[in-house]
């Protein structure tokens, strides 16, 4: 082994937003490239429509703020966005729907808070809550697999469906792990497992993984630093941990945490969304509670609420929470008092 | 109690509509603004109730100002709006039931609707009986021009139709002034209150600006 001799400065350059950006992008590559091959080519006719609408709105948008479109448009910033909500959305979404996403992620979620950097909440998720809260079917109707149906939607069939013939979409449509285990009603679990014909074992396995391409690009990212692991972890850590409990104490009525951990938007949700640093907690105590606080909400929403999946909702809570926790969770800087905690009416 | 400046009725109006409105200056009473806003109908259904109340309640608060110690002004003024407010559910139970029924726990909530409260206080208790209700018909007007206005505004962009359902108000003549500007066309989010919540933030960054291109 050869030591390789650095002569000093020692000090990394700091990435830049773009380049930081554009490695996430890069990450989710894995993730969009499993999802195609399985599901056929919705999520990225998803992406890329979204990212358009989204660079013209953020354009259109800077013109109105009279600000120079330029550096923002080249930050990446909106293009992750709009990634990200492409990802998040149903394949075969149609275009509107991408439309309206764009619209709210980037000019309501962001600008209208004053751009990247002053937005309180994630511009992807505030736009896919609001689009599963005004088109509840379309939202929850994810294409299947495509090697488990005889006719796959090939690409010309696919952007009829994206451009106005729903109705092709709908012949290639069910339900997700997370919406049948919801709507599996009286059933108790391992009879709905061996009910082979609502969730077949290949379902499963698609979103399996997906989920693991979506994990190896965090994976990626962690490596690379672009965010340290205690959100991740500590999103993971305690979503599994819940829904271990809870299946271990009644395993027929609860999912498994298998399903809960490589199903939905877990893994997309940990790694890419939560990781926002943004909106998310600063300090490294407040990031392991903002990220534990993402898990056990996950777990109640999908477990007791109403809609089947709980990443949005659940990042948006905490997304609230985040400056409380920052407040709280201020680190002592060495040779300073220990920060205040709480409201004292001092000096 | 402060002696005021005398305002002239033209103020008064102003104040009211613009300037002082209730809902996108003063933020008063947001808690029916945001609830009953689906639909045209049902904001001015509930503008005009409380339109009513607010002239009523004016009007008796400046006839009894001079009597009422002022420790216990707060109590007598609830006790006046709500008896106003008894008189208005009755009124609209009587006449658009269907109406009633819809906007339910929101025309007995016309109490607690800070507005009303608020007039009643600040203006009609240190002003002579007509300018009082002057400003309680010009503020319920503000008041309910906004509503209306939103209540447009999440109607087209939630159902796409206009003024639908007006027979409720209106009498069966007003059946035929539905106006269905999309066809076929859902977008649940305005209908629901985060619909409301944007909006409503749409519409106080429209007179802010209207206001600065002054």
């Amino acid at each position: 082994m050869a030591f390789i001799r650095v002569s000093s400065p020692h000090l990394h350059r700091p990435l830049s937003t773009h380049q930081v950006m554009r490695y996430v992008i890069l990450a989710t590559l894995p993730g969009l490239a499993t999802l195609t091959y399985l599901f056929g080519w919705g999520s990225l006719i998803n992406v890329l429509l979204a990212s358009a609408f989204g660079l013209v709105f953020e354009a259109i948008v800077l013109k109105m703020r009279k600000r120079n479109p330029m550096p923002a448009l080249k930050d990446n910033s909106a293009l992750l966005t709009c990634v990200l909500l492409g990802l998040a959305l149903p394949p075969l979404a149609p275009w509107w729907m991408l439309a309206t996403g764009s619209f709210v992620a980037i000019v309501i979620a962001k600008q209208l808070y004053g751009g990247l950097g002053n937005n309180p909440f994630n511009p992807a998720m505030v736009a896919y809550a609001l689009l599963l809260i005004a088109f509840p079917v379309e939202m929850t109707q994810w294409i299947s697999p495509a090697r488990l149906l005889e006719h796959t939607p090939d690409l010309v069939s696919s952007l009829q469906a994206v451009f106005g013939h729903p109705q092709i979409a709908d012949a290639f449509t069910m339900a997700t792990p997370l919406d049948g285990f919801k709507h599996k009603g009286e059933l108790m679990a391992d009879e709905y497992w061996r009910q082979n014909a609502f969730m077949p074992e290949k379902v499963w396995e698609a979103w399996a993984l997906s989920s693991i391409a979506f994990m190896l690009g965090g994976l990626f990212l962690l490596w690379k630093k672009i965010f340290t692991w205690h959100i991740p972890v500590a999103f993971l850590g305690s979503l599994g941990l819940l829904s271990l409990l809870a299946y271990g104490a009644d395993a027929s009525n609860f999912a498994s945490p298998m399903i809960h951990l490589f199903s939905g938007a877990t893994m997309l949700g940990a790694f890419f969304i939560a990781t926002d640093p943004v909106t998310a907690a600063t300090s490294n105590k407040g990031k392991l509670w903002f990220g534990a606080g993402i898990g056990v909400l996950v777990f109640v929403i999908r477990t007791w609420g109403n809609y089947p999946d709980a990443v949005a909702f659940s990042v948006l809570l905490m997304n609230f929470a985040a400056p409380l926790i920052d407040y709280y969770s201020q680190p002592r800087s060495f040779g300073h008092k220990k920060p205040r905690k709480g409201i004292k009416h001092d000096a | 109690m402060s002696t005021t400046t005398v305002k002239s009725y033209q103020e008064i109006s102003q104040d009211g509509l613009w300037h002082n409105n209730p809902a996108l200056v003063q933020l008063l009473g947001l808690c029916p603004l945001l609830a009953v806003t689906g639909s045209v109908v049902n904001a001015l259904g509930l503008g005009i109730a409380t339109i009513l109340v607010l002239v009523g309640s004016n009007l008796s608060v400046s006839l009894i100002r001079n009597f009422v110690p002022e420790q216990v002004r707060l109590p007598a003024f609830v006790m006046i709006i709500a008896s106003f407010v008894t008189c208005a559910e009755l009124l609209m139970q009587a006449f658009t039931y269907e109406l009633y029924q819809i906007l339910g726990i929101f025309i007995p909530l016309i109490v607690t609707n800070c507005v009303i409260l608020g007039r009643a206080d600040a203006f009609a208790s240190k002003n002579p009986i007509l300018p009082s209700v002057v400003d309680g018909f010009m503020m319920g007007l503000g008041f309910t021009a906004v509503l209306a206005v939103l209540g447009a505004m999440r109607e087209l962009l939630g159902q796409g139709t206009l003024f639908e359902n007006m027979q409720l108000l209106f009498g069966p003549a007003a059946e035929s002034w539905k106006i269905v500007v999309f066809e076929d066309y859902s977008f649940l989010f305005a209908i629901l209150p985060p619909g409301a919540f944007v909006g409503m933030g749409i519409l106080i960054a429209l007179k802010n600006l209207i206001e600065q291109k002054r």
